[in-house]
């Protein structure tokens, strides 16, 4: 029943259905959010991004001010700028660039402004690589930001419509970031169904916010505080950043009903009566590791995936209930916490918030494709052998690490 | 049903254009389809490998092709630098871009079991762009060795991406290509 009401739902409102990189995707989904200010500095993958939304401005098609900045520290200031003005704005970065914006990202959520950024993520330098992993991402996990990681083009292109929603909301005011797999999803072509702009526009309309700058009611943004009132800025902020999974939700549903199409915090295949768990974010660990539960399901095994789409906050409820009832599960991050007490960030995540709910699911880290190393759905079955023949808590794994 | 296949070019050549075309022609036919490239070094000239997935449900893999069902050769050079056909399925399809019925000869020889054909894309490109830009030629050659989209879709593509005029030229240089191809 409520599939027929989604594709009846998304017959009205798809526009057309066409090959597009993610990449192309987020700058369509810009266009049809119809955003005031882009400012950016380019820097591989994200660079075609923008150039798509050079294209459209200069085409009459989309009506916004393109700020071309000297870097990108200087680019999400542009936006914090902007923001803070009232404007809705877009930038996106990857790798270096991140990294260059950091202490800005800090600001941005400080501020508590709407800002979206798109984040095709990228291997970090030293040294130089212009491949995907989930490096640059990670370093920004506490910066006050949401961060959701799509894992298809076409919910690439549907977060950034949910994302302005999400950070303009009034429970929420902040800046929400939406990864993806540089190259391997920012340069692939695949089919998108873009949506009649009107639809979008409807599902984001422009709202007044508080605490704007205008020259006819001035306020100051970003002022000195005192140890009497600092902590209580930082504790609200984490408060509102709390509030994104329940606001998450409530946008997801009206979405759903508008466009036919939801994901929610988290993704689950196969795992209602899985035994073996895999975890993953992005979309090639995402979409290999399902390619490798189906292989495991026909050989008689057991498995199912959680895939974490909302990052920041961490959805801890859906992945302890996820997790609970599974003999043993493996985290597949995108990334190397140096030093820490498990290689992956998104693991001590899960062990935490397990932890935290008195759980001993016994768990091991995977650390897979590094730099861009070939990542084969072969290597996401093998992960699922090993916990089937007991690999448990404790274990550490560098995948597709050359020996 | 699933079709996978690879191409091989040099930076420049276009090879990422190429499948990305197949593919955009596929999913014009309502079917899915997924392009990627595998980048080395950035710069022209540089070995590039480009992926083609093709299907009637959504494609969730996302690794390096590694057994197509075609390949296509853009630089015939590369084929003393790569195993251009490793991992090419018996009765597969090698499309490969060289004005020499020797090159293809040869690579007939070291692989009987596969279907070999051979255009002279660079005339093609050079007569019609103007440019040794080989990728749409080699594109018309390979749309008819294979028969893995049709070529009207092709066409659609071609004019969805490049301007009019240039559209215009790059669906010559195909359809000249189509024309052209032999079989080794």
């Amino acid at each position: 029943m409520l599939a027929e009401l989604q594709r009846g739902a998304r017959e009205r409102v798809v526009s057309r259905r066409a090959g597009l990189t993610t990449n192309y995707a987020v700058a369509h989904a810009v266009k049809a959010v119809d955003v005031d200010v882009v400012a950016v500095y380019p820097i591989t993958p994200q660079t075609t991004i923008v150039e798509k939304i050079a294209e459209f401005i200069h085409g009459g098609e989309l009506r916004a001010e393109l700020i071309h900045v000297e870097s990108e520290h200087s680019a999400l200031s542009a936006a914090v700028g902007a923001a803070a003005a009232g404007a809705r704005t877009f930038t996106a970065t990857s790798s270096q660039g991140l990294e260059y914006m950091h202490e800005v990202l800090h600001i941005a959520s400080g501020l508590r402004l709407p800002i979206v950024m798109a984040v095709p993520t990228r291997a970090l330098s030293a040294p130089i690589s212009i491949h995907n992993d989930y490096s640059d991402i990670m370093n920004a996990r506490d910066t006050g930001w949401a961060i959701l990681i799509a894992s298809t083009a076409q919910e690439a292109y549907d977060t950034v419509i949910q994302a302005y929603r999400i950070a303009e909301h009034p429970d929420v005011q902040l800046p929400v970031m939406m990864a993806y797999d540089g190259y391997l999803m920012s340069h692939t072509l695949e089919p998108v169904e873009l949506y009649h702009e009107e639809h979008v526009r409807g599902f984001v309309p422009r709202r007044d916010r508080r605490n704007v700058l205008d020259v006819r009611s001035p306020i100051t943004l970003g002022a000195f505080a005192t140890p009497d009132n600092y902590y209580e800025f930082k504790y609200q902020q984490e408060v509102a950043l709390r509030n994104v999974e329940g606001v998450l939700r409530e946008v997801e549903a009206d979405f759903a009903a508008r466009f036919g199409a939801s994901y929610g915090p988290v993704e689950a295949y196969r795992l209602e009566d899985a035994d073996y768990a895999l975890v993953t974010y992005g979309g090639a660990a995402t979409g290999n590791a399902r390619m490798a539960v189906d292989m495991a399901r026909e050989r008689g095994i057991r498995a199912g995936l959680l895939r974490v789409r909302l990052y920041r906050p961490f959805p801890s409820a859906p992945i302890v209930a996820a997790l609970a009832g599974v003999k043993a599960f493996a985290v597949i991050d995108r990334a190397i916490a140096y030093g820490s007490p498990a290689p992956g960030p998104l693991y001590k995540d899960v062990a935490t918030a397990l932890y935290m709910e008195g759980l001993t699911v016994p768990g091991i880290s995977v650390v897979h494709g590094i730099g861009q190393r070939a990542m084969y759905v072969e290597d996401f079955y093998g992960v699922i052998r090993m916990l089937a023949e007991g690999a448990g808590t404790g274990k550490v794994l560098f995948l597709g690490l050359r020996e | 049903m699933e079709i996978e296949a690879r191409f091989h070019g040099r930076g420049g050549q276009g090879a990422v254009t190429a499948v990305q075309l197949l593919a955009s022609a596929a999913i014009a036919e309502g079917r899915y389809a997924q392009a990627f490239p595998e980048f080395g070094p950035e710069r022209r000239g540089a070995p590039v490998r480009a992926y083609l997935r093709i299907s009637d449900r959504y494609i969730f893999r996302r690794d390096p092709v590694r057994e197509p069902l075609a390949v296509a050769v853009l630089d015939p050079s590369l084929i003393l630098v790569e195993d251009v056909l490793a991992g090419l399925r018996g009765g597969g399809i090698v499309v490969v871009n060289t004005r020499s019925g020797e090159v293809a000869a040869r690579v007939k020889d070291s692989r009987p079991d596969v279907d070999v054909y051979a255009v002279d894309a660079e005339a093609i490109a050079m007569e019609v762009l103007g440019r040794p830009v080989v990728n749409t030629a080699v594109l018309g050659a390979f749309v008819r060795a294979t028969g893995m989209v049709a070529p009207g879709s092709v066409r659609r593509a071609i004019e969805e991406v490049f301007p009019a005029q240039l559209a215009e030229r790059n669906w010559k240089a195909v359809a000249m290509a189509m024309e052209a191809v032999k079989r080794a």
